[in-house]
């Protein structure tokens, strides 16, 4: 008789082949771009790589998206956790909209989240035009470059924050105020500890996207030289001027930065998982505890 | 808080957490939305009609619509595979490409588009090995579809993903033990199951890629009527203060996403009903 083997494994020839069509298809849509962009930046060797980061074109864009970023995180990160803290505490009609409306940022095209703004804020509106017959210009400015920024990574934290809270419960944070703990001694010595993982990855993830952010800033941007222009748009001028060593060498600290926050997000997820898994082995460890205690007192 | 008709809690804090949420909503998304709808109240039909009737707009809006669904459609095979491949195999280095899965979503789009287009240029790495068989990718469409792809691929594999994780192997078990082939059992028992997500995964793509600017304009060469995209439409009408025409090709491009996915909602929602997935 022919022993019939169980199909629900495939076999060694297939799982071998769907491994490789998946590396090469990974390496080349992933490890490739991420090569050439080193390798373009040093294609003329390190001294040529350092000149164009010092170059002061270049400095002065660092420098503006280093403060955009600045800007925009503190405030994202204090919105992020407001709207975590309404969305996964408490029940409320409207609490689906306010879910959905914090959404919609993503779901808009940069240039369009960009477009809105210059149709905000522009000369030819009346709040634009009134901003600046008061001497506040917002957009072809600084500022018009920190609200795109925030607008585009305005939902991260809240994203982050809300399933993890909603999957912690509120039972420690109710705890800590029947004992007598104020509302903030609550929030910082409970919740705090409780979330600072999941708000680590969203101010990494924030940080990242504010950092690199193009289509938006573009638009806000009128790429007024040494004052408007961020890294990203920096790089697109440089390229434009076929300075592919700059292009590249300016590309490689935001591949860099992008690298950095994969590694960091990588490192989060395991702490967390570390963290559910050590919270499960205690519960399992006390309910044996539990049990033993009870078999002692029947017997 | 009447008015929200909350639900009692002793938890404290939620006017003030209320109060800052509404206020920075109102200001970073409604506003701007707010005034996006104005302007196109404003401007009439007119005005519309004016910038629709212009053929290089609507070659544009065709093209960023149709680069971006074969995108979706090569993500989704080939977001299944790697979902797949990373769940259920293991083999070295399967921890460092589930890490790097998400280099789309931290990589800089400036960046991912003149790495792209440095590799598929005529003299770039890729570029150079595709010239001599007479297949052009950069400054093509064809370059275009590769950038999305780039960009949409994470969002496949991170909603197929943990539906992969949670699938119970009982059921796959129990189909071979009725005598099912490993085919039929990929077919008839696993695809409909990730159908719905496979589905979720490849509209997220979709919807991003069609807005997608920063990653494509280094490598689609913007030639008009050929590969110049709806975002670049945008942005080249602001160049010129025609403030009305980018605003009328916005609202058209945020129509037309937002019929897509209501599409793609229905379709799902059939799907999951007709598995008995969703229940």
């Amino acid at each position: 008789m022919v022993e019939r083997q169980l199909s629900n494994r495939e076999g060694r020839a297939t799982r071998g082949l769907l491994i490789l069509l998946a590396i090469l298809f990974l390496a080349l849509f992933l490890l490739l771009p991420l090569y050439v962009v080193f390798q373009q930046a040093l294609s003329q060797g390190l001294g040529l790589y350092l000149a164009a980061l010092a170059d002061s074109d270049a400095r002065d864009a660092i420098r503006l998206t280093l403060l955009a970023t600045s800007v925009a995180l503190p405030l994202n990160l204090v919105f992020g956790v407001c709207a975590a803290w309404c969305i996964a505490r408490f029940e409320f009609r409207g609490k689906s909209l306010l879910s959905t409306l914090i959404d919609l940022p993503f779901s808009v095209s940069p240039v369009v989240a960009g477009l809105m703004y210059v149709l905000l804020f522009g000369v030819h509106s009346p709040l634009g035009g009134w901003l600046e017959a008061h001497g506040l210009k917002v957009v072809f400015s600084t500022a018009g470059i920190v609200l795109a920024s925030v607008f585009v990574t305005f939902p991260f934290v809240a994203r982050e924050l809300i399933p993890l809270m909603q999957s912690q419960g509120s039972e420690e944070e109710q705890a800590a105020l029947v004992l007598g703990a104020s509302g903030w001694q609550t929030f910082w010595r409970v919740t705090v500890p409780n979330i600072k993982w999941g708000l680590l990855y969203g101010v990494i993830l924030t940080n990242a996207r504010a950092m690199g952010e193009f289509g938006a800033v573009s638009v806000v941007s009128g790429h007024i030289r040494g004052e408007t222009i961020t890294l990203p748009l920096h790089i697109e001028i440089l390229y434009n001027e076929y300075n592919f060593v700059g292009a590249f060498a300016c590309a490689s600290l935001l591949t860099l930065l992008a690298l950095l926050t994969l590694l960091a997000k990588t490192l989060v997820e395991w702490r967390q998982h570390r963290a559910t898994v050590r919270a499960g082995e205690q519960t399992l460890d006390l309910r044996a505890r539990a049990l033993t205690h009870l078999n002692r007192e029947s017997a | 808080m009447s008015l929200l008709n909350r639900q009692y809690s002793m938890l404290p804090g939620f006017r003030l957490a209320f109060g800052v949420s509404l206020f920075w909503l109102g200001l970073i998304v409604l506003l701007p939305f707010a005034a996006l709808i104005v302007s196109t109240a404003g401007m009439g039909w007119g005005a519309f009609a004016h910038t629709l009737a212009d053929g290089r707009v609507l070659a544009s809006i065709r093209l960023s619509f149709a680069t971006s669904l074969c995108a979706a459609l090569i993500n989704s095979a080939f977001g299944l595979l790697v979902a797949w491949v990373l769940v259920r195999y293991s083999f070295p280095g399967r921890r460092l490409f589930d890490a790097m899965i998400d280099l789309p979503f931290a990589l800089p789009t400036a960046v991912a588009g003149i790495a792209l287009t440095g590799l598929y240029a005529p003299s770039g790495l890729i570029g150079q090995w595709l010239e001599p068989l007479g297949l052009k990718v950069a400054f093509t469409p064809l370059g275009i579809v590769v950038a999305l792809t780039f960009i949409g691929l994470p969002f496949v594999v991170r909603t197929v993903e943990p539906v992969l994780q949670g699938l119970e192997k009982e059921w796959e078990e129990a189909a071979s033990c009725l005598g099912a082939s490993r085919w039929q059992i990929a077919r008839r028992v696993l695809l409909p199951t990730l159908l719905p997500s496979l589905l979720t995964g490849a509209a997220l793509a979709f919807a991003r890629g069609a807005g997608e600017y920063g990653s494509v304009i280094f490598i689609a060469g913007n030639i008009p009527r050929v590969s110049e995209i709806a975002p670049l439409i945008i942005v080249a009408k602001l160049d010129q203060y025609d403030l009305h025409g980018a605003t009328a090709v916005a609202v058209v491009m945020l129509a037309i996403s937002f019929v897509c996915l209501l599409l793609i909602n229905a379709l799902q929602w059939r799907v999951a009903r007709r598995h008995g997935v969703g229940r």
